[in-house]
């Protein structure tokens, strides 16, 4: 067996000071959201403990955060395949014939702060008839996913080879089949980057719910805040709603690694 | 009917999500400024009268515009800082092939796709001044117990360090990508020619990273300006005021007074600051041909 170079231990431990502080936290709320109240705010803090399932039995049973759970994913899912609808054949006419108005506008959609459309949808949706209807959140989030498509797109169609997209037109093909039979197909990691990305910033998303939800619609972020806004917090409940809402951005982010990374460090590195 | 298809395909391809991103932005935005110019106020039941700048002369009056907008700058400088230099410097100690490097990229994305709302939750416990995680800690050190988010001199700090942990991530992942990229020959030469591994850094390594890193700090400072659910999840601006960035000074006036007119002066303000930073940054980036 070869014995590591001292540097080399050295330089693991280094890497493992580093990870430490970005993990840590994380895993103290899954060890809380398994805790009694006691045992949260024991000081110092309890390492070892025998857990207890009453906070998710809370979570779940006595409040609903099964519904929740599902208002959140029916925005994130029907705002994410909205998005890609709209946004990839914009994505690709603006970057095959360079309309620089439109990429421009996509980009100060995604400068644009949310906060400054809180006031005028509540107006419309109010108007409409549609404060507390999926549509309403599902159109609301649209408006961070969409631009962030296209933008991601954008930059994946400029990467790809156009031979083969000539090569189509040259066949006979409008450009509605070659979008259609050759670039979609070759687009699987572009697309995968951008919807990941669009459903992690809607599950996320907790502005635009916080003024467009009510009973019907709650997402999870607006529920996990409302436990807090009684007087008596239930620290043990808020951490098990909290695995509940943070779990599934974390297991995406794990099978996507690369693709997340990818998306979010895009356009900051050329190339 | 046919040809006429045939021939403008290429801006029907984006015309549904032009119309979406008019009706769901261009026009909100136009409408806000109408408002701003408004007396508009659902609280004392007033429909909407036109009257001119009004609003803007108060909101220059308003000392809480000004303490929210120094508020807004501390905050995003605070955080921006120091998670830059955290950030480029976990980068840089990193930058080698590892085993498990892989693993440890995972990590770093973590705190970023955790969903904000309940971050800040979790990080209120932590801040609780007598059961809190961060008192004990302070206490195992031997150094006296804060007051975090209960104190206005601490308040921003303690916010900002939840900014930090959630997006120090952000730039390092940037600048590792930025690294990885770098062309090879520069440090041969530095090597061949002797300098020290700070003089290449300092020399070689620093100048040929600057635009990237330079683009990922704007990208943070405008998320960070616009900093909303954690700071509203954990103190809703308060002690007093000692937190209430822009955002939040906007939907107070807006959502807690229903003052609509007074809330979308203070958004036209705000909308002018994320762009006209923004437009400054754009320029520059040109200039510098990032």
């Amino acid at each position: 067996m070869k014995i590591p170079k001292l540097s080399t231990v050295l330089f693991y431990i280094l890497a493992l000071f580093v990870a430490l502080p970005f993990l840590f936290p994380l895993v103290w709320i899954a060890l809380a959201s398994f805790k009694n109240q006691a045992q949260i705010v024991a000081v110092p803090p309890m390492w070892i403990f025998e857990p207890t399932l009453d906070n998710y039995r809370k979570v779940f049973l006595e409040q609903e955060f099964g519904r929740f759970f599902l208002n959140s994913a029916i925005i994130a899912v029907g705002s994410t395949v909205l998005s890609l609808v709209l946004g990839l054949p914009a994505a690709y006419t603006i970057s095959r014939y360079r309309q620089t108005t439109l990429g421009v506008l996509i980009l100060l959609a995604r400068l644009m702060p949310g906060i400054s459309y809180l006031i005028p949808w509540f107006i419309l949706f109010s108007k409409l008839h549609m404060v507390d209807t999926y549509s309403a959140l599902i159109a609301s989030h649209m408006l961070v996913g969409m631009p962030l498509i296209v933008w991601i797109m954008v930059n994946y169609f400029d990467g790809l080879p156009r031979e083969l997209e000539e090569a189509a037109q040259v066949d006979g093909c409008t450009l509605q089949q070659t979008f259609m039979r050759v670039v979609l197909p070759l687009s699987g990691p572009g697309i995968i980057t951008a919807s990941t990305l669009s459903f992690l910033f809607s599950w996320n998303n907790f502005m635009f719910a916080l003024v467009l939800s009510a009973d019907n619609t709650k997402p999870l972020p607006i529920a996990i805040y409302s436990f807090v806004s009684y007087a008596e917090v239930s620290w043990g409940a808020v951490m098990a709603a909290a695995v509940v809402i943070i779990a599934p951005a974390i297991v995406l982010t794990m099978v996507f690694q690369r693709y997340v990374i990818k998306g979010l460090t895009m356009g900051a590195v050329k190339g | 009917m046919k040809s006429f298809i045939e021939k403008n395909v290429r801006w029907l391809f984006p015309l549904p999500g032009a119309l979406f991103i008019l009706a769901m932005m261009v026009f909100p935005v136009l409408y806000t400024f109408w408002v701003s110019l408004t007396d508009w106020s659902l609280a004392s039941g007033r429909e909407a009268h036109f009257i001119g700048l009004k609003n803007f002369e108060v909101l220059i009056m308003d000392a809480r515009f000004y303490n929210a907008l120094k508020l807004t700058i501390y905050f995003t400088g605070l955080a921006v800082g120091v998670e830059t230099v955290l950030g480029v410097g976990i980068a840089i100690l990193l930058n080698r092939e590892f085993r498990g490097k892989n693993t440890f990229k995972t990590i770093l994305l973590l705190p970023m796709v955790a969903t904000p709302v309940a971050i800040g939750l979790c990080w209120t416990l932590f801040y609780e001044p007598t059961v809190g995680l961060a008192n004990y800690t302070l206490r195992q050190f031997g150094l006296p117990a804060i007051k975090w988010l209960a104190d206005q001199t601490t308040v921003i700090p303690s916010l900002a360090l939840v900014d930090i942990w959630e997006w120090t991530p952000m730039i390092a992942l940037i600048v590792m990508a930025g690294l990885a990229a770098l062309p090879a020959e520069p440090f041969e030469a530095a090597v061949v020619d002797g300098a020290t591994s700070w003089q290449v850094f300092r020399h070689v390594t620093l100048p040929l990273l600057a635009p990237t890193i330079l683009v990922a700090v704007v990208l943070r400072s405008i998320d960070a300006f616009k900093t909303f659910d954690i700071i509203y999840t954990m103190t809703n601006g308060g002690p007093g005021y000692a937190s209430e960035t822009m955002n939040i000074y906007a939907y107070t006036l807006g959502f807690q007074y229903f003052r609509f007119g007074a809330a979308s002066s203070a958004l036209v303000a705000l909308l002018a600051l994320v762009l006209g930073s923004s437009l400054i940054v754009l320029y520059l980036r040109r200039r510098w041909e990032v």
